[in-house]
């Protein structure tokens, strides 16, 4: 792979030139620390279609097994490994990182931005993934792949399967969940702050809308499963008995955080892909979208609809019959908002004069398989049905229709109608024809059999069944169309793959659509938009005049880049009126550092060889550190500067103006999410016992937690101050306040261990005691992050990196306090005085 | 070969599955209809050349996209959900209860002798027609999920938890239960077997499963007993009236009476009963008994001898 090569006619003015200098791609071995949304973009759409055709050849040798009656293909435990296996695969490392992929590598062409406003923490969380990826999917070929399926119900994975394959399953893909919140982050600051002049909220492309949506769902979605990984790696390394009912754990509290975060899941990897198809129709039905805000509306909708249903995923586990009731309603009610997408769609094309290619082929093939898949998610959201149909072939079929249906044919339609643009060629419309017919007749073949094969009572995940009950033929033809599907993806891929360098450069917007993205010249030019444009219509190619030649000629913002930094303009929320000249950061490979030593921490880990983790975490830290310090609220050589059209704006702001307030803002909210999650274990342990904390358990008291909350609360006051005094220009109060403050965290830390230390509470004996030590460790280890932060805020400050008015390191600092002082209120006040209420 | 009854969702044998079956089938002929009514639409648009109107459109939008299905949905969570009082509903007071425990991976099974004493099965369940019985469901190590598709909807089985199930069956004939929540192993093997006959056949079965086991007559089955206890059979496997009280492995006394072995797996005949003896893990991976290779072809006889008597 190579960067897109550069034409170099038309000769370029000295403004473009420094533009181009600015934003060149590393060449050589220096290529791997490129950081621009274009490269990393690409890398990851490769690393994430890469996976997914792993979990497809996992697929495919599944249904080999499967063709036969007690077929001897494969034994129990690699059939086990494999479901596992393509289950977290095609969810974990293709159906969310590839939209992020697709997002980082488009969203800031959609919205005529250069870049991201963070592209390091892309290309941090792109190598991420890469490492846990390859990690996770590599235990399969030494045999010790996990083998607990991609939901992992304990006890059978806490107490029964006693290899690492669990963990790696845990810590590999929390590693990778902690890279998708990253790119969460990203992309909502992305759309939220970094468009174009005039592109107000209603204007925005409706994939942005989507992906903002989609983003807020990870953000919220993420954490309860990262909490519920914690509490089970806890369970499996340290015996923590929160899932264990002989100590008063329950399994059913991980069914609770794992479908808290699988059902919106399931959107959040299918509302990306009706991101794609909502730019493909309006382009080939020559029209705008019909019903632009009815489909934003219904996508945050569905997006906060996605987190009332998870119950339904339940309904077998003996709920009461209101909750039952309830859940089967909601539901529902999500087939709404959904039809007022299809419906907008189909609108759009009776409105517009249709073209015909084979990216509308595949966008009507995406609709027809998800509307079958709908409509049995509408059958089995429906209790009494479920009670039939759950855990059969019937839920394989159904799932497999709305997630190839909802997700894979858009994308196939989004790779055929973006390709060009990245590639600066066309795909085939024959070969694309012939793919077309073969996964739509393949995937037919396959999977509709499956509802019957359920419904006659084929269980999921067996890996063998007996001849003459009805199993054999339907699996067969299974198998077949499993095949047939295949090659159509073998096609896909060859056209793809095929050489290109005697075709003919595509046209420049060959699909003459109306969006921002396709401004981009043929081949592509590293810069993104020779300017960065005044936007006042949702298709600015179709209805502004002369756009892409003053865009061209750059008669808009930031067409020169006098001090060859890399630059793009930050907007405001709402009205996108410019406020920033945001400097964005260039090649490294600090992160690429980063990724690798943080994936030690989670890879030694699970081989429990801690020394190598311990070692391994102190480099990903200083690597971190290295990163923010070099990289991170650098002070600019001027304050304000000429973004062209005689605007001038500031280089340099913080607090709620500032993109990195934002990030830290919306990770905090993360973060405290997970949090929460951990609090409602607390409480969910709570309702299940008639006596919770158990009369002769031992509690971690009142005194020390309250002692604690104190600490905690003044080192935010200290917090706080130290952000004034530096305003102030107070160097000594600065550095006091910040003392003072990290002397009390720590102390507020000690105090949370020392409550649990004293009482003599023990983990393992009860799930009370454990749930309190897991509230206590996040506190501490958030209270050593702070700590951190104030050092770090310390050591900027005397470095004259941080003066009082360049102070977005402190500003932050101060919002990561606001959180810490909130989570330790909570955790002092459920420890210590919750008992005595309860 | 081994030959298996049904286990279909859609050849309904009890109360529970039938409604369910109509519901599916209702459901069904209703997603086929709004299928080829949008399907045809979107086709409809993309092959028709001259544009639409505009307004027109948006009704489509409105109509289709949240009015029509809103009413449609409403009607069908009013005839779905109105089954659900009675397929949560206890049976009555006084119905038979059995309670049925997973274990990796077989079921242990337990009815209430009339006089209260548990009488102790495995993996298969015998049932009256035409009354309802109430299932109390456990789990003994991981979660599984109890289903006789051709008698109803499924439950699991949660460790720490008591779950129930009323069935109701309707009509005399064998049926097969499967595990259907991913146990591990040999998940993929764990199923029973369910007859339901009239009550007066049960009543006579459930009789003859109370009593304890029969003594061996014939000098090889005496012989078997004598090795089912020196190989240490009974650490595991009880049979009652006899010495061998384990509670590990399903209960063994009146094994010869039953249809399979090895929680359905294959049919009840004395070569099956030695394979599974002897090639334990081949018959089915995973499984947790140990495999008795070596025993010397006499005992083997005479072991086998003994439990195919244990009707």
């Amino acid at each position: 792979m190579s960067a897109p090569e550069i034409r170099q006619d038309p000769p370029l003015d000295d403004r473009a030139r420094r533009l181009l200098k600015a934003w060149e791609t590393p060449r050589g071995w220096r290529y791997w620390s490129a950081v621009n949304n274009s490269e990393v973009g690409l890398w990851y759409t490769i690393a994430a279609f890469t996976f997914f055709l792993f979990g497809g050849v996992l697929a495919l040798v599944m249904r080999i097994q499967l063709a036969f009656p007690e077929n001897d293909f494969l034994t129990a435990d690699q059939y086990n490994q494999i479901f596992t296996m393509h289950g977290s695969v095609m969810m974990f490392l293709f159906a969310v990182p590839i939209l992020e992929a697709i997002s980082i590598m488009l969203l800031p062409e959609m919205m005529g931005a250069r870049d991201l406003p963070f592209p390091r923490l892309s290309a941090y969380g792109f190598w991420c993934f890469v490492i846990g990826g390859v990690f996770v999917c590599g235990s399969l070929f030494f045999g010790v792949g996990p083998q607990g399926g991609w939901f992992m119900y304990p006890p059978m994975t806490t107490e029964y399967q006693s290899g690492v394959g669990v963990d790696i399953w845990l810590l590999g893909l929390s590693f990778i969940e902690v890279a998708s919140i990253a790119a969460a982050v990203e992309l909502i600051v992305g759309v939220l702050k970094c468009r174009p002049p005039g592109m107000r909220l209603n204007l925005i492309p409706l994939y942005a809308w989507y992906i903002l949506v989609v983003a807020v769902m990870i953000l919220f979605a993420f954490p309860p499963l990262i909490a519920g990984d914690m509490l089970m790696e806890l369970e499996r390394a340290l015996d923590w008995p929160f899932f264990d009912a002989s100590r008063g754990g329950d399994p059913l509290l991980w069914q609770h955080l794992f479908w808290i975060f699988g059902h919106p899941e399931v959107y959040i990897v299918f509302l990306p892909s009706i991101a794609l198809v909502a730019m493909i129709v309006p382009t080939f039905a020559r029209t705008p979208m019909v019903g632009y805000g009815w489909i934003v509306l219904a996508a945050v909708g569905t997006g906060f609809l996605s987190f009332g249903l998870w119950v339904h995923h339940m309904f077998t586990t003996g709920l009461p019959g209101i909750t039952i009731g309830i859940f089967s309603a909601a539901s529902e009610a999500v087939a709404i908002p959904t039809g007022v997408q299809i419906f907008c769609f189909i609108a759009t094309l009776l409105v517009g004069r249709v073209t015909r290619s084979v990216c509308l082929l595949f966008v009507l093939a995406g609709l027809a398989t998800f509307i079958i898949g709908g409509l049995t998610g509408v059958m089995v959201a429906l209790a009494p049905f479920d009670y039939q149909a759950h855990d059969t072939y019937f839920i394989v079929g159904h799932l497999h229709y709305v997630l190839v249906g909802g997700t894979i044919f858009p994308i196939v339609a989004g790779f055929y109608y973006f390709y060009p643009l990245v590639r600066g060629k066309q795909l085939s419309e024959r070969l694309g024809t012939i793919a077309f017919w073969l996964m739509l007749i393949g995937f037919n073949v396959s999977f509709f059999p499956m509802h019957l094969t359920g419904l006659i009572g084929m269980p999921r995940r067996i890996y063998t069944y007996p001849a003459g009950m009805g199993f054999e033929t339907l699996n067969l033809v299974s198998s077949i169309g499993a095949f047939i599907l295949a090659a159509g993806f073998v096609v896909f891929l060859w056209d793809v793959l095929r050489p290109k360098s005697k075709q003919d450069l595509a046209p420049r917007n060959v699909w003459n659509a109306g969006t921002l993205e396709w401004l981009a010249e043929v081949p592509d030019k590293p810069w993104g938009v020779r300017s960065i444009p005044i936007v006042k219509s949702r298709y600015p190619l179709w209805d502004q005049e002369n756009f892409v030649r003053d865009v061209d000629e750059g008669n808009f913002y930031l067409s020169d880049a006098e001090e060859t930094l890399r630059e793009t303009l930050v907007t405001t929320t709402v009205d996108a009126t410019p406020i920033q000249c945001l400097r964005v950061p260039g090649p490294t490979f600090l992160t690429m550092f980063a990724a690798l030593f943080t994936g030690g921490v989670f890879i030694f880990s699970t081989y429990h060889w801690w020394w190598a983790a311990g070692v391994s975490g102190v480099l990903s830290l200083v690597t971190i550190l290295t990163w923010l310090w070099t990289g991170t609220a650098l002070i600019p050589e001027k304050d304000r500067k000429d973004v062209g059209l005689g605007l001038e704006l500031p280089t340099y702001v913080s607090g709620p103006r500032a993109v990195g307030w934002w990030a830290m803002f919306i990770t905090m909210l993360g973060d405290m999410t997970a949090f929460v999650s951990l609090v409602f274990g607390y409480f969910f342990y709570w309702t299940i016992h008639e006596d919770f904390p158990p009369q002769d358990a031992r509690g971690p008291g009142i005194l020390w937690p309250l002692v604690s909350m104190a600490c905690v609360l003044f080192a935010w006051a200290a917090t706080l101050l130290a952000k004034r005094f530096n305003r102030q220009d107070s160097a000594p109060r600065f550095y006091g306040s910040i003392a003072a403050g990290a002397t009390a965290a720590v102390v507020g830390a000690l105090a949370l261990v020392g409550a649990c230390y004293f009482h003599q509470m023990d983990p393992t004996r009860h799930v009370y005691p454990a749930i309190v030590c897991a509230l206590v460790l996040w506190t501490v280890v958030h209270l050593a992050v702070g700590v951190t932060m104030h050092l770090y805020c310390l050591a900027r400050r005397a470095a004259s990196r941080m003066t009082s008015r360049y102070d977005a390191d402190i500003v932050n600092v101060t919002l990561y306090w606001h959180f810490m002082a909130v989570t330790s209120l909570i955790t002092s006040l459920v420890i210590s005085l919750f008992p005595l209420v309860s | 070969m081994n030959s298996f009854p049904t286990q279909s969702a859609l050849d309904p044998a009890g109360q529970g599955a039938e409604s369910i079956a109509q519901l599916f089938y209702w459901m069904s002929g209703g997603a086929a209809l709004i299928w080829c009514l949008v399907i045809g639409l979107a086709v409809y648009a993309i092959r028709r050349p001259q544009a639409h109107h505009y307004r027109l459109t948006r009704l489509l939008v409105i109509g289709g996209g949240a009015v029509v299905p809103t009413v449609v949905l409403t009607c069908l969570l009013s005839y779905g959900l109105s089954m659900m009082p009675e397929l949560q509903r206890p049976a009555p007071e006084g119905s038979l209860t059995v309670h049925v425990h997973g274990v990796r991976w077989w079921w242990r099974v337990e009815y209430l002798g009339p006089s209260g004493q548990p009488i102790a099965t495995a993996n298969e369940i015998r049932l009256p027609v035409d009354q309802p019985i109430e299932f109390k469901l456990f789990s003994e190590d991981v979660i599984h999920s109890f289903w006789i598709p051709s008698l109803g909807g499924k439950v699991d089985m949660i460790p720490g938890r008591t779950t129930r199930l009323k069935l109701h069956p309707t009509r005399v004939g064998q049926f097969r239960g499967v595990c259907a929540e991913y146990c591990g192993g040999a998940h993929a093997q764990m199923n029973f077997d369910v007859v339901v006959s009239d009550a007066a056949t049960f009543e006579r079965w459930l009789a003859d499963q109370s009593a304890p086991a029969s003594e061996p007559e014939t000098d090889l089955a005496v012989a078997g007993k004598a090795v089912f206890s020196q190989r240490g059979c009974g650490a595991c496997h009880a049979i009652r009236g006899t010495a061998a009280d384990g509670l590990v492995g399903p209960d063994l006394t009146h094994l010869g009476s039953r249809l399979r072995l090895g929680a359905s797996l294959l049919d009840n005949t004395r070569q099956n009963l030695r394979r599974w003896i002897t090639q334990t893990h081949q018959v089915k991976p995973k499984v947790e008994m140990p495999a008795f290779e070596a025993l010397p072809e006499d005992e083997l006889t005479a072991l086998v001898a003994y439990l195919e008597q244990l009707k």
